[in-house]
């Protein structure tokens, strides 16, 4: 990209979640001084997506809260707005973004940050029903959730573990269905997933995993919920948190590689158009360290990407490669679960420390075939992450990062 | 020079401040930031922002 004083070049970032909004906020950190334009179909000012199961939710953080930009911070940085307006064709020759109100942008290089939407429920009702996704979402559900009357979340994973371990808090009965028979388990391993269902146990929640769900009907406050082997249960409220899909169908005719998320180069270029970027959820991207394509939907994937993409516009002669060691944490009733690099791909794991009721902290670490970390699973132990994280990042054998987690002192008490 | 502040109510323990500028950050054994430094050179600024902006909470400040 050549920048001249008469011919200020353009970034346009499409999508204000947390990855083009940090996306943005980077272009300025790096040094970037022509015009970032920040584009987002949803009207709201943007903001930030993981208290929207959890704080938000629950009523115990307001929106302003949840603000990654606000219009005086989008000013101070010199990054024009255009929100409620969604991107509907990508020009790659023509280096235009043509947006659903007949304008056209005109780009030097452009971010795409479209992120993913929930999987839609396959069961509709005429209310009742709700994925958490958007801010919209959260406050519906929020509002539904103020009714004393059972609910029933679908999906063991962390949103719906998210959803229940709210809703339980807020006082109501809830029973998660998950056709898994472990919670979580093609992450952390069968093992530790039943830790997770002693946990929803704990707290009152009930667990009818194994076990699908055929159909649902009535109406919020009225929900009749078949599951597949037959039983039938009353709920209030239905959460569905089935997983996402990328929201990609607006590039479908762009020309560029669309498949599950945008193909990209491990500069996070799309493959063949390298004033094309692709960050956060929607990025299929190449992983150098794993010499995979993967889609990640993890914030802190979303926000390392948008860091690498902005200081490859900024820097095009000194490219970085995205190549993170992969991280996710998830809240959960008294667990803080954060979990690094990839313990699905271990063939075995150790704890250190304990996940046992009420006084887990505990670190549990997984071994590669060839004897090196490849992930671990923490709970309430922030330090042991830490470690890992690093551990990870230096390529650790499993026996050395099972020593040193092992010395941090003091294991096994609570926090 | 630019001035480091960590809200230590806030901090969750995510960490990934650390990932990002680990000569600046740290954690303690209770999962709470520690900051290694007071004050950056305007040298670091760039690189440690860019690690304060990845704090999922916005505990952590570079101020003037």
């Amino acid at each position: 990209m050549v920048a001249t004083p008469s011919d200020p070049s353009t970034v346009v970032v499409v999508g204000s979640s947390v990855a083009g909004v940090r996306c943005a906020q980077a272009l300025r950190g790096e040094g970037f001084s022509g015009r970032v334009v920040l584009v987002g179909e949803d009207p709201e000012l943007p903001y930030d997506k993981p208290p929207l199961s959890k704080q938000l939710l629950a009523g115990t953080w307001d929106v302003d809260r949840v603000r990654l930009l606000t219009a005086e911070q989008a000013d101070d940085l010199g990054v024009e707005l255009r929100l409620g307006v969604a991107a509907e064709r990508l020009d790659v020759a023509g280096r235009a973004v043509h947006l659903a109100d007949g304008s056209a942008l005109q780009y030097d290089a452009v971010v795409l940050a479209t992120g993913a939407a929930a999987r839609p429920s396959p069961w509709t009702c005429e209310s009742g029903v709700h994925v958490v996704r958007t801010l919209d979402d959260a406050q519906a559900l929020q509002a539904d959730l103020a009714v004393d009357a059972p609910v029933l979340v679908v999906g063991g994973g962390f949103i719906g573990a998210e959803a229940a371990a709210t809703a339980r808090a807020l006082g109501r009965e809830v029973t998660i269905v998950d056709p898994a028979p472990v919670p979580i388990g093609r992450v952390v391993g069968d093992d530790l997933g039943r830790r997770f269902t002693d946990l929803h146990h704990r707290h009152g929640v009930g667990t009818r995993f194994g076990t699908g769900v055929e159909s649902i009907s009535g109406r919020a406050g009225d929900l009749r919920v078949r599951l597949t082997d037959g039983t039938e249960l009353a709920a209030g409220t239905v959460v569905v948190g089935i997983g996402a899909v990328p929201n990609d169908a607006w590039l479908t005719d762009s020309g560029l590689l669309v498949d599950d998320g945008v193909t990209c180069d491990a500069h996070c270029r799309a493959v063949d158009a390298t004033d094309v970027y692709v960050v956060g959820d929607l990025a299929r991207w190449y992983h150098p360290g794993h010499a995979e394509h993967l889609r990640v939907e993890h914030w802190t994937n979303a926000v390392d990407s948008a860091t690498v993409a902005a200081h490859n516009i900024a820097h095009p002669s000194d490219l970085r490669e995205h190549a993170p060691v992969e991280y996710v944490w998830s809240d959960q009733y008294d667990w803080k679960v954060q979990i690094v690099g990839r313990p699905g791909r271990g063939s075995r794991h150790e704890t250190v420390g304990t996940f046992d009721g009420e006084q887990a902290r505990g670190s549990a670490l997984f071994a590669d075939e060839g004897g090196g970390l490849c992930g671990a699973v923490s709970v309430n132990w922030p330090k042991a992450l830490v470690t890992c994280r690093r551990l990870l990042t230096a390529g650790s054998t499993f026996e050395a990062a099972l020593a040193e987690v092992g010395a941090l002192a003091p294991a096994g008490r609570t926090a | 020079m630019p001035k480091l502040t960590a809200d230590h109510e806030a901090c969750q323990g995510y960490g990934n401040c650390i990932t990002g500028a680990p000569d600046v950050y740290d954690i303690d054994d209770d999962g709470v930031v520690v900051l290694l430094k007071e004050e950056i050179p305007d040298s670091d600024r760039a690189r440690v922002e860019e690690a304060a902006r990845s704090c999922p909470v916005s505990a952590l400040g570079v101020e003037d």
